[in-house]
């Protein structure tokens, strides 16, 4: 709990802690520090300011996001605080840690390819199957059950699989 | 009762951002009446997934809009109360779904162009609007790969899908010369370096459009003559259908939240 007494510096330590905790709705092993959408903590005369980034432009999970970070600092006791979109630099998945890319994968979900950006985009892709590590794979759809994945399927043990699309 | 339109002191950055935002919630929209009606259902996960990548970069900019004008107005009244003649759209992202092939064309043909389009804002001097841009961009890349694999699949399928893909072309193509249109309130911006001049990305466009056709075995049709108004509140029939679609709600209940 943080008291109103708390110098700048702790209260934007425990502001960042509770929202560090804040996990994806739609891939709850990953949190928001891992995916990369939550940017900047700062505080101003005692007022708390996140900043947090979109992962697509019509991304419905960041509401909640928004809202799940409002409860963790109400949690923590810190009342006195704004949450802002920024959009630049726009977000890429070469923000995500490579503990969430670890993650994603022990979940299932192929992780983006690093470096990957617009060259990705349009030429050869290779991902390896989250399930069995072989890259013979092929792409299903490209566009998955969420804005931020594609459908995959493994050619060597046969398992469809989702893929974190490079972006 | 019954709400009535709003009223937008167009400035012509209120205008710019308006123009761009109702590209994106008008085709978004398109996209949307898809929803549970796709050939397939990876192409309905595709569609939805494109409509909303729209919508949110319509949401952005209606957002902006808001800012700019600094009158009572915001993203929701902006899409739900202005009437249709009120709507700066394109002809071409109002024009209705069809079947899959005309979607599909409709989609290419705008990507085609917001792709270049969205990268070459990256640097304009607007630094909300070049924000925009950047998400957009990456955005609109994908949406171009998807539609003109598509256009691929249908051009060079079987002799109906062919047929179809064509048929969407030579109806759509009319439409095109408005991406490409700038009037006095564009200028100002395009030499203040906010906007880019959509003139200068036209040999592009049609370098990508010729060439995804000409692995498609389709023709770009011959026809110089183009047909526009949308950017001045002059549209088809089929707007004002989906504005009554669209707004029925905040229509018929005033400020309903849920």
């Amino acid at each position: 709990m943080v008291t109103a007494l708390a110098s700048p510096h702790d209260l934007r330590r425990a502001a960042w802690d509770a929202a560090a905790q804040v996990v994806d709705p739609e891939i709850p092993v990953l949190t928001i520090v891992d995916l990369g959408v939550l940017r900047d903590v700062t505080v101003n005369d005692g007022r708390v300011e996140v900043a947090i980034t979109p992962t697509y432009s019509g991304c419905p999970a960041m509401n909640m996001i928004a809202l799940e970070i409002e409860l963790a600092l109400e949690r923590e006791g810190i009342r006195n605080f704004r949450i802002k979109t920024v959009l630049s630099p726009a977000w890429t998945t070469d923000w995500m840690s490579d503990e969430g890319r670890q993650k994603l994968k022990d979940y299932g979900i192929a992780p983006p390819i690093s470096g990957g950006g617009r060259r990705a985009l349009f030429g050869e892709q290779q991902v390896a199957c989250p399930q069995c590590g072989s890259v013979a794979t092929e792409v299903i759809s490209e566009f998955g059950s969420t804005s931020c994945k594609a459908l995959w399927r493994c050619t060597a043990c046969r398992e469809p699989f989702d893929y974190f699309k490079c972006h | 009762m019954s709400a009535a339109s709003i009223s937008v002191k167009e400035s012509p950055l209120v205008l710019y951002a308006l123009r761009r935002a109702d590209d994106a919630l008008i085709l978004g929209h398109r996209l949307s009446e898809w929803c549970g009606h796709a050939p397939m259902m990876e192409e309905d996960m595709a569609l939805a997934n494109m409509g909303l990548d729209l919508i949110g970069q319509a949401r952005e900019l209606y957002s902006y809009a808001a800012k700019v004008e600094g009158a009572d107005n915001d993203e929701d009244k902006f899409a739900y109360l202005r009437d249709v003649r009120q709507y700066r759209n394109l002809l071409l992202v109002e024009q209705p779904n069809g079947d899959f092939a005309r979607t599909i064309v409709r989609q290419f043909l705008y990507s085609a162009f917001a792709d270049p389009y969205w990268r070459a804002m990256m640097a304009s001097r607007d630094e909300t609007i070049a924000s925009i841009a950047s998400k957009s961009e990456k955005e609109s890349a994908y949406h171009l790969r998807h539609s003109s694999e598509w256009v691929i699949r249908l051009g060079d399928g079987t002799e109906e899908s062919h047929r179809r893909a064509q048929t969407a072309i030579d109806d759509l193509w009319a439409f095109t010369g408005e991406l490409f249109h700038s009037d006095e309130s564009d200028k100002a911006l395009i030499a203040d370096g906010v906007a880019v001049d959509p003139e200068s990305l036209r040999a592009g466009w049609m370098k990508t459009v010729s060439s995804v056709l000409h692995t498609a075995t389709l023709k770009s049709p011959a026809t110089a003559w183009m047909q526009k108004g949308g950017r001045s509140g002059h549209h088809s029939e089929h707007l004002g259908h989906l504005l009554s679609e669209l707004q029925s709600l905040q229509r018929s209940f005033p400020g309903a939240t849920w």
